[in-house]
């Protein structure tokens, strides 16, 4: 029994489940010279074109960047940056249709080209010399993510740490219509064999298997040719049978090992790459030209010239397709990617990305729509066409009762979405697309239980901090009363003691007391609550200062509650006056200035017509009218002309009075306030007098 | 100009449930065509009376159900499941037996349960239990082979039989069925059991008339034209071949052994081959996808089930074929095999994850 | 005498047969979370208190006594169903008064913002930072579009904006793509 290396050497090739045969279609491409498309008016380049995260930007528009300029910058591992496919300036940066199936507008640099083409500095790496890690940079820097059509950062691919086996270059391309690998693999085999070499620098693995489908005889000697001095290089033609490019089954075709559910083809000892992604790698590495354009097929039959374009990424289809002669259609489609897996474009200004091997715009009679969906008959082909071994039918049902229990149990997560089981449906019943929606609402469902469980704990922990906090309080509060108790002098506490007495006295003959004594006694009590709060003042300062030491949410909460305190309008003025003696002076002028008003002007109609904001629109321009230069003075108008709105929208029904005396109080602080965080005091203290007025306002109403 | 949007694939192959159906029932024409051959041109009249029936309860229904009649007239499900009925049950039943059946096989067993696709039992063979159950009489009236009877019937003939029960010359049913020797004439499968119930061996059994080849007369070539039809449904792949494999295994395995340990008191597996519905529910009614497993092993066990439980029923039983009931029995446990059957999954260890 | 025996032989086995159940019942018996843990895990802790408990852990406890299933308007049918599932009644639809809405964040408009500090007091799972006099801001990734943040606010800077579709989160719902139209 030869060991499964020695079978991989002989040329032993497996099968996989399953699988189709629709109609290449190759041949109006294949055949024909690689052609090079001229420079479009506009490029329009989405700074996310793999799977992973944007980089930063660092252009901005107006700019002028040469040709091979990083557009982004990469700052983190799941990130490779774009760049300027060709020298010229940036129009802009805006949201444009992504070349998604979703077509959700995307962060798109648009870049005019001068048509010079100048390029920027270029540093070609010696692979003899260069170590790992600057060559594995070096294909982060020149942006190359999987040309296949995932789009997987190449770097972290090629610079994994595990042990390789096999290094698996996919050549297969087995959508019909597309021979853009077939173009490029007739065109540049050598430097393919380069890109290969780079990775096996990389990845050091046992040998390397090379996929091509049995259709593409021109390629396969190209490919074998330039492989010839290479022992470790084994050139394999697969049967031609739809999906053998899927990674997962092309592992199977090769070497006969399946790929674990939920695990990569790293964990058994493989990694596979695209042939365009190898050719990228060689020209990044040893030519320093970053991934700027790609070969597309433009093919199809309202397509004149159905041909291979190389052409710049950032190209917009519409150029593309009139570059090949397009001839629309009514109800045409015009599709990215192949006909099986590729998706429909609603308009033709997406651009063509890193991933982007193939538009096809087929007329109607070519690749007719789906007729309607009749109801399953279980016949099983889909079945039988699955190269993932599942079972359709059965998806389908429990995707469509919305079963996300089952759908695990029967493996959606395995499907790979190749379309084969539609394809064969003879009731022409969507099921890719069933999956791909049962799919979306099971991650979402997943999504939304992780936060749940996250919403939890943060409300769990908020709770315990707030019960914690309580109880330190309570306890603060015990120990400040019993050290106020001690530290007090006899005399306050004598006078204390005194005004216990005089209060007992007071309940025992209360009705013999004279006026006069009243008023002293009055006057005492106004004395010992100011001192008392002087003092609460100053106890809030100093845990303001030991609570820096929490968190900055336990910190903002202490902060919470002091701003709390300040809201009432006389514990602000006591803490103001604690704090500082000019603000207190001109709290209490302000204090004072409002009792003269209010006394003066308590009912008088005019004050009234003059001042009441009757509806949000009147209130505007009165608010606005004291503004000075300063924004934020501009924002504490606005927030008070808000809050007079409301006011006056919550208490139109209610007496006019409390409205009328409290807008001329809210008006008057700001004109007379230059400080700006004077203002903001003054804002809170008219915001809160807005509310006690609008509480009054009702209060009277329901009186 | 405007454009589409789809969801992929946007290939599909060109078969369509509508072109399914047409085959089977295409495949099913050289049977049919013997079968008017040798048991009378009844059948032909009994299948126009189904289909127009078929299509007329299917239409009616779809309208109460406020759904699309024509495209789902048009993919021609009723119009097999007519057929398949209309040629199982005796060409010379009264009219009405039909259409009852057909009817209730559309309306009851597929359009109740949620239409095509959605039915638990095979339509055709529910119908034809409820009619075995209900009108016993009428639904075991067989002709003998044309050549063994008295009187050959016309179209005609066949029409007012049919329609009267009586032929144009004033024959009925059981006069007709008296063979040529004076005595009722039943199916081989009929006159077997009733023989080795009467204590005559296998082969001494066989001398009668109505067997002439070893699994009688007309019902040898009948069967040998649905296995020629089945074989090119095969080919054409709109059926698996393991259902019917596994079903004429399931049959002749048990037949074979029973055979060799006493072939006096069992006939041969070729017999029970060749004889009754055999070719016909092997490759026409048990593939019916939509009541079938749907497994590839799901489908070796749903038909090995069914071959197994017809020789119990022929042995056995208290009917002489039995595959209305096997069908109807495999279709119970079609849910069950289905959950035990699942194929190992790309990337999934062998064991099954049942819970 | 019979009768007698045959009384006894019944009593016997019952007694027998009861033994053997209550051994099962405590030899096999299957721990379980308490009630009250498997409906707080279904419940979709926004802590929004649209259920008029104040938050979903009391709700779970409600419901675990016996409230009704059905007063989780961010939870929807889905939850209800879960819910009927677990306790073994039937599924109720959403109280009529409590609509399901689209999935929304709470946004602070900051420059409207005055740092009064009262949406981050009212906020049940801490996703609003900031401190007094200092603009706010929200955490849209930990907020859970309880609408609890709005009404505190004095100067209404608080909106609800419903989450934006992004291409990782798309639904594949062709139909709202908007098509293009070029004479």
């Amino acid at each position: 029994m030869p060991t499964l290396f020695q079978q991989i050497q002989a040329g032993t090739l497996w099968d996989f489940h399953g699988g189709i045969h629709p109609p290449a279609r190759k041949a109006q491409t294949s055949g024909k010279p690689l052609v090079q498309m001229p420079l479009p008016d506009r490029l329009y380049i989405p700074i996310r074109q793999h799977i992973g995260v944007a980089g930063r930007l660092i252009v901005s528009a107006g700019q002028r960047v040469l040709k091979g300029q990083p557009l982004t910058v990469a700052d983190n591992s799941m990130a490779v940056p774009v760049h300027a496919p060709t020298s010229g300036t940036i129009l802009k940066i805006t949201e444009h249709t992504s070349a998604h199936p979703s077509a959700l507008p995307e962060t798109t640099v648009i870049l005019a080209p001068d048509g010079k083409e100048e390029w920027r500095d270029r540093r070609p790496l010696n692979i003899a010399t260069a170590d790992r890690h600057s060559i594995l940079e070096r294909l982060q820097d020149s942006g190359i993510a999987g040309m296949g059509g995932a789009g997987f950062p190449t770097h972290l691919k090629a610079g994994m740490t595990q042990p390789v086996d096999y290094l698996i270059i996919n050549a297969v391309e087995c959508e019909p219509y597309i021979s853009a690998d077939d173009a490029l693999m007739q065109e540049a085999p050598t430097t393919i064999v380069k890109g290969i070499d780079i990775l096996c620098q990389l990845l050091s693995p046992k040998a390397v298997l090379i996929g091509i489908e049995a259709d593409k005889p021109i390629a396969i000697a190209a490919l074998k040719a330039a492989c010839s001095q290479r022992e470790h290089y084994y050139v394999r033609e697969v049967p031609v049978k739809y999906p053998s490019g899927g990674e997962k089954q092309l592992i199977q075709l090769l070497t006969n090992k399946e790929v674990p559910a939920g695990r990569r083809p790293a964990d058994i000892g493989i990694v596979m790459h695209n042939v365009a992604t190898a050719f990228a790698v060689a020209q990044a590495v040893l030519d320093d030209h970053p991934l700027l354009s790609r070969i597309v097929t433009v093919t199809g039959e309202t397509v004149l010239q159905p041909q291979n374009v190389l052409a710049l990424v950032g190209t917009p289809v519409s150029a593309l397709l009139d570059f090949c002669g397009f001839q629309s259609e009514p109800r045409q489609k015009v599709i990215m990617g192949g006909p099986m897996m590729g998706f429909t474009l609603p308009d033709l200004s997406v651009p063509i990305v890193k991933t982007t091997n193939c538009i096809l715009a087929p007329s109607t009679t070519e690749l007719p729509d789906a007729g309607p969906e009749l109801d399953c008959i279980r016949c099983g082909q889909c079945a039988d066409a699955c190269p993932a071994t599942l079972l359709p039918q059965q998806l389908l049902w429990y995707s469509k009762a919305k079963d996300t229990d089952k759908l695990k149990e029967y493996h959606l997560a395995d499907c790979i979405e190749c379309g084969a089981c539609a394809y064969v449906c003879p009731s022409e019943i969507p099921l890719v697309q069933y999956y791909r929606v049962a799919k979306a609402e099971i991650r979402e469902q997943q999504r939304e239980a992780l936060k749940a469980e996250q919403a939890k704990a943060r409300f769990e922990a908020r709770n315990a901090r707030l019960e914690a906090e309580k109880q330190q309080r309570l306890a603060r509060n015990q120990q400040l009363a019993a050290t106020r108790q001690q530290a007090q002098p006899a005399d306050s506490q004598d006078a204390v003691a005194a005004a216990l007495a005089r209060v007992k006295a007071q309940q025992d003959a209360s009705a013999e007391k004279s006026r006069e004594q009243i008023l002293a006694e009055r006057e005492l009590r106004k004395q010992q609550a100011l001192a008392y709060q002087a003092q609460k003042a100053q106890t809030n300062e100093s845990a303001a200062t030991q609570s820096d030491t929490k968190t900055p949410t336990a910190a903002s909460d202490t902060a919470t509650t002091q701003s709390a305190a300040a809201e009432a309008d006389s514990k602000a003025a006591a803490i103001a006056a604690a704090e500082d003696p000019r603000k207190a002076a001109v709290a209490a002028a302000l204090a004072r200035a409002k009792a003269q008003r209010a006394a003066a002007e308590p009912l008088t109609p005019a004050a009234t017509a003059e001042t009441k904001p009757v509806s949000p629109a009147d209130a505007e321009p009165a608010a606005m009218a004291p503004v000075s230069d300063d924004p934020r003075k501009a924002a504490v108008a606005a927030a008070l002309a808000r809050a007079k709105a409301r006011q006056a929208a919550a208490s139109a029904e209610s007496s006019p009075e409390p409205t009328s005396s409290s807008a001329a109080e809210t008006t008057t602080p700001v004109a007379e306030q230059p400080d700006a965080r004077k203002a903001a005091v003054a804002a809170a203290l008219a915001r809160a007098k807005a509310r006690k007025a609008l509480s009054n306002g009702n209060g009277s109403q329901t009186e | 100009m405007s454009f589409k949007i789809a969801s992929s694939p946007h290939h599909h192959s060109q078969r369509s449930t509508q072109q399914l159906m047409q085959w089977v029932a295409l495949a099913a024409l050289p049977g049919i065509a013997l079968q008017a051959v040798f048991f009378g041109y009844g059948v032909i009249v009994q299948l126009l009376l189904a289909i127009s029936t078929a299509w007329l309860s299917e239409a009616l229904v779809l309208w109460l159900r406020k759904k699309p009649v024509l495209p789902r007239l048009l993919d021609h499900s009723a119009l097999v499941t007519a057929v398949l009925l209309a040629i199982s049950i005796p060409p010379y039943a009264p009219w009405w037996l039909i259409v009852i059946g057909t009817a209730f096989a559309i309306i009851m067993v597929k359009q109740l349960y949620g239409g095509l696709g959605n039915n638990l039992f095979n339509p055709a063979m529910a119908a034809y239990v409820m009619l075995l159950i209900s009108f016993p009489v009428q639904m075991t009236q067989w002709l003998p082979p044309v050549s063994l009877q008295q009187a050959a019937l016309s179209p005609l003939d066949a029409f007012c039989m049919v329609f009267m029960q009586y032929s144009c010359s004033g024959f009925s049913l059981s006069q007709l069925q008296l063979g040529i020797d004076g005595t009722t004439l039943a199916t081989p499968l009929d006159t077997l059991r009733q023989d080795l119930n009467n204590g005559l061996t296998v082969s001494e059994s066989l001398q009668r008339p109505v067997f002439f080849a070893f699994a009688g007369t007309g019902w040898l070539w009948v069967n040998l034209a649905y296995l020629l039809g089945g074989m090119l449904l095969i080919k054409l792949k709109v059926i698996s071949w393991r259902i019917p494999l596994a079903l004429l295994a399931g049959l002749a395995v048990p037949a074979l052994l029973f055979w060799l340990g006493s072939s006096g008191a069992s006939p041969s597996p070729l017999f029970h081959l060749f004889s009754g519905a055999t070719m016909l529910a092997a490759f026409f009614i048990a593939t019916d996808p939509v009541s079938a497993s749907t497994t590839d092993r799901g489908r070796l066990w749903y038909g090995a089930l069914i071959g197994l439980l017809v020789y119990i029923i022929r042995s056995y039983g208290g009917y002489p074929d039995a595959f209305a009931f096997a069908v109807l029995l495999a279709n119970m446990c079609v849910p069950l095999i289905d959950y035990y059957t699942r194929p190992r999954t790309y990337g999934h260890k062998a064991k099954r994850d049942v819970k | 005498m019979t009768l007698l025996n045959a009384l006894l032989a019944l009593g016997v086995l019952s007694l027998l047969f009861g033994a053997l159940l209550g051994y099962a019942a405590i030899r096999f018996k299957v721990e379980s979370d308490p009630l009250v843990e498997q409906i707080d895990d279904i419940l979709p802790q926004t802590q929004c208190g649209q259920c008029g408990y104040p938050g979903c852990r009391p709700y779970a406890e409600a419901i675990a006594n016996g409230d009704d299933i059905n007063k989780c308007p961010p939870g929807g049918e889905a939850t209800i169903k879960k819910l009927a599932e677990l306790l073994g009644v039937e599924a109720k639809p959403l109280n009529a008064a409590q609509e399901v809405a689209v999935k929304r964040v709470a946004f602070i408009r900051e420059e409207e913002c005055i740092g009064c500090t009262k949406c981050i007091q009212a906020c049940p799972v801490d996703a609003i930072l900031g401190a007094s006099k200092q603009m706010h801001t929200v955490i849209a990734d930990e907020c859970t579009g309880c609408d609890l943040c709005v009404e505190p606010c004095p100067v209404d800077c608080i909106d609800m904006i419903p989450v934006t579709v992004t291409a990782e989160r798309w639904k594949w719902d062709l139909n709202t793509i908007p098509v293009k139209l070029v004479e």
